[in-house]
């Protein structure tokens, strides 16, 4: 974080101006067994929810504060299959019921600014609230700049659907349906690192399998920023040539790696890429993108040339900031960006700060897991899973030998496992009840 | 709701006073562990679907799964990679925790 003079002066004068106060609350964040550490988390996805659950089951006295503009979650993981037809919006929407009654506060409001020397955080509705720790997980902000004519009209149209929403992922599926037998699907894959590997893959298998069963003539072309499938390649690859005519002249799927969009035209429908324009009945943009909106405002994302942000293993606390913490996809690690890891880092999280805040030295070695399932849309599915522990030389948290790899094929037992972790995962993340009806399917 | 899970904590804190480390019941390193498996197989191991609960099953009979795991004797779609990722005492560890906890 670079600050000017000016920017100095106006830091230094609001620290002193807010001397007892941000020193008090400085103490209480560092003493033993303070009274009520405040603790704010903005975002309520994978990471901020289970985090927040979390918390208030480890370290009960802390105050926490929990910033959320959407009014329910909405899942990422399974959004494909909305695309396929398989479910609805509604079926991968999930109330905050839960998450409302353990925190102690949930505001339904956007971050405007964070002031790192006071501690606070500002919203839009323009309440401010303290903190002694801060915990961001906001997950990603979409650079639509990167692609040239991206601009709102054109977004209007042209939809990315990597944030899943009713008018992202709602309106790409009714385009699909809207679109004639024999039209061509254009999607995009952004070049690494990008929120959930495997997912561009699973949706070109998604909107082909659609296309199997209700428009046979029509195609699916693949852009990919990357010099080749990114995740899961055997699998996605066996996948596409035994469903989808993945290799022969008939193929669904028209994969092309190295395909960067450059430009975008929602009047022409044309695809820019460095090699030539590509036209298409529907277009699905995934523009490249970098770490959530409010971890630029903190000043926490200054890892990969301010795109991601660098953290402590042990705490997940940005390396340059301190009492700020960043979950989910915002981090900058050798993890997937996964629901998996965002629902599991959440809890390491929590766990490290309820060491902290009983007094006590975070766990030393901890042990985080990625399972991460992907879905053919023909009734079966495949996984990644990996165990990353602690490694004291590396000083990162590594695989240790056999504890990273792939299915040996896909399988309809993995799709009952895929429903099952999802019904799991999203259970674990809001604190739904055991009563709770979930009513997607595989 | 809230003050329910203050109460449980609290009589989980007075048991923990008593049993602590031993039955893994008030370790937050077990407690945490145990949580790890929480995506796939449910919040404190009561799975939502085809994937097993953990909650309350018998510690060596989880210990001995974990180990047929990682030896191949049970056949296993992900389960191997998780049971390579963990040592024995935390195989223990998790068993005692999800024992605890019905």
């Amino acid at each position: 974080m670079t600050i000017d003079r000016r920017e100095f002066l106006k830091v230094s004068a609001g620290a002193a101006g807010a001397v007892t106060l941000s020193g008090l609350a400085g103490c209480a964040s560092t003493s033993i067994a303070s009274a009520k550490p405040k603790v704010v988390v903005v975002g309520a996805g994978f990471g901020g929810a289970t985090f927040a659950r979390y918390i208030k089951l480890w370290a009960p006295q802390a105050e926490v504060t929990v910033i959320e503009p959407n009014p329910v979650f909405t899942s990422c993981p399974f959004s494909n299959t909305v695309l396929a037809g398989i479910n609805k919006m509604e079926d991968i929407s999930m109330p905050y019921d839960n998450i409302k009654k353990v925190v102690d506060n949930f505001v339904p409001d956007t971050v405007t600014a964070i002031d790192n020397a006071k501690q606070t955080v500002t919203t839009a509705g323009g309440k401010t609230f303290a903190y002694d720790r801060l915990v961001l997980a906001g997950g990603i902000e979409l650079l639509y700049d990167a692609v040239q004519g991206y601009d709102a009209e054109t977004r209007k149209t042209i939809k990315h659907a990597w944030k899943a929403s009713a008018d992202q992922t709602g309106v790409l599926r009714k385009q699909l349906e809207a679109m004639p037998d024999g039209g061509t699907f254009v999607m995009s894959v952004p070049k690494s690192p990008y929120r959930c590997p495997p997912g561009p893959y699973e949706r070109a298998c998604m909107v082909a399998s659609y296309f199997k069963q209700a428009k046979p003539r029509s195609k699916v072309i693949v852009l990919d920023g990357n010099p080749d499938v990114a995740s899961k390649k055997g699998l996605f690859v066996a996948a596409w040539k035994k469903h989808f005519g993945y290799g022969t002249a008939d193929s669904m799927i028209d994969y092309r790696p190295n395909n960067m969009p450059r430009s975008v035209n929602a009047k022409t429908m044309m695809v820019g890429t460095e090699f030539d324009d590509v036209k298409g009945d529907v277009i699905n943009v995934v523009p490249p993108m970098r770490a959530a909106k409010v971890t630029g405002m903190a000043g926490v994302r200054t890892g990969n040339d301010g795109t991601w942000c660098p953290v402590d293993y042990l705490t997940f606390e940005s390396t340059v900031v301190p009492n700020v913490h960043i979950l989910g996809d915002s981090a900058l690690t050798n993890f997937p960006k996964s629901g998996s890891v965002a629902n599991n880092t959440g809890k390491m999280c929590a766990y490290a700060m309820s060491e902290i805040f009983a007094g006590r030295k975070p766990d030393p070695s901890p042990v985080v897991t990625n399972t991460c399932y992907s879905a053919t849309g023909m009734g079966t599915a495949f996984h990644v899973a990996t165990v990353f522990r602690w490694d004291p030389e590396k000083k990162a948290l590594v695989p240790p030998k056999g504890a990273n790899g792939v299915s040996k094929e896909e399988s309809e037992l993995e799709m009952a496992y895929m429903e099952s972790w999802a019904m799991n995962v999203w259970a674990d993340t809001l604190g739904l009840p055991d009563s709770y009806k979930f009513t997607a399917k595989g | 709701m809230k003050k329910s899970i203050a109460l449980t904590l609290l009589i989980a804190g007075a048991l923990g006073a008593a049993s602590a480390y031993a039955s893994g019941h008030g370790d937050p390193r077990a407690r945490f562990i145990a949580a790890n498996c929480a995506y796939c197989h449910g919040p404190d191991g009561h799975s939502r679907g085809a994937v097993p609960s953990l909650a309350g099953l018998e510690s060596k009979y989880f210990v001995d799964q974990m180990k047929a795991f990682r030896d191949g004797s049970r056949p296993a779609t992900v389960m191997q990679k998780h049971a390579m990722g963990y040592t024995e005492a935390e195989y223990e560890l998790m068993g005692k925790w999800f024992a605890a906890h019905k």
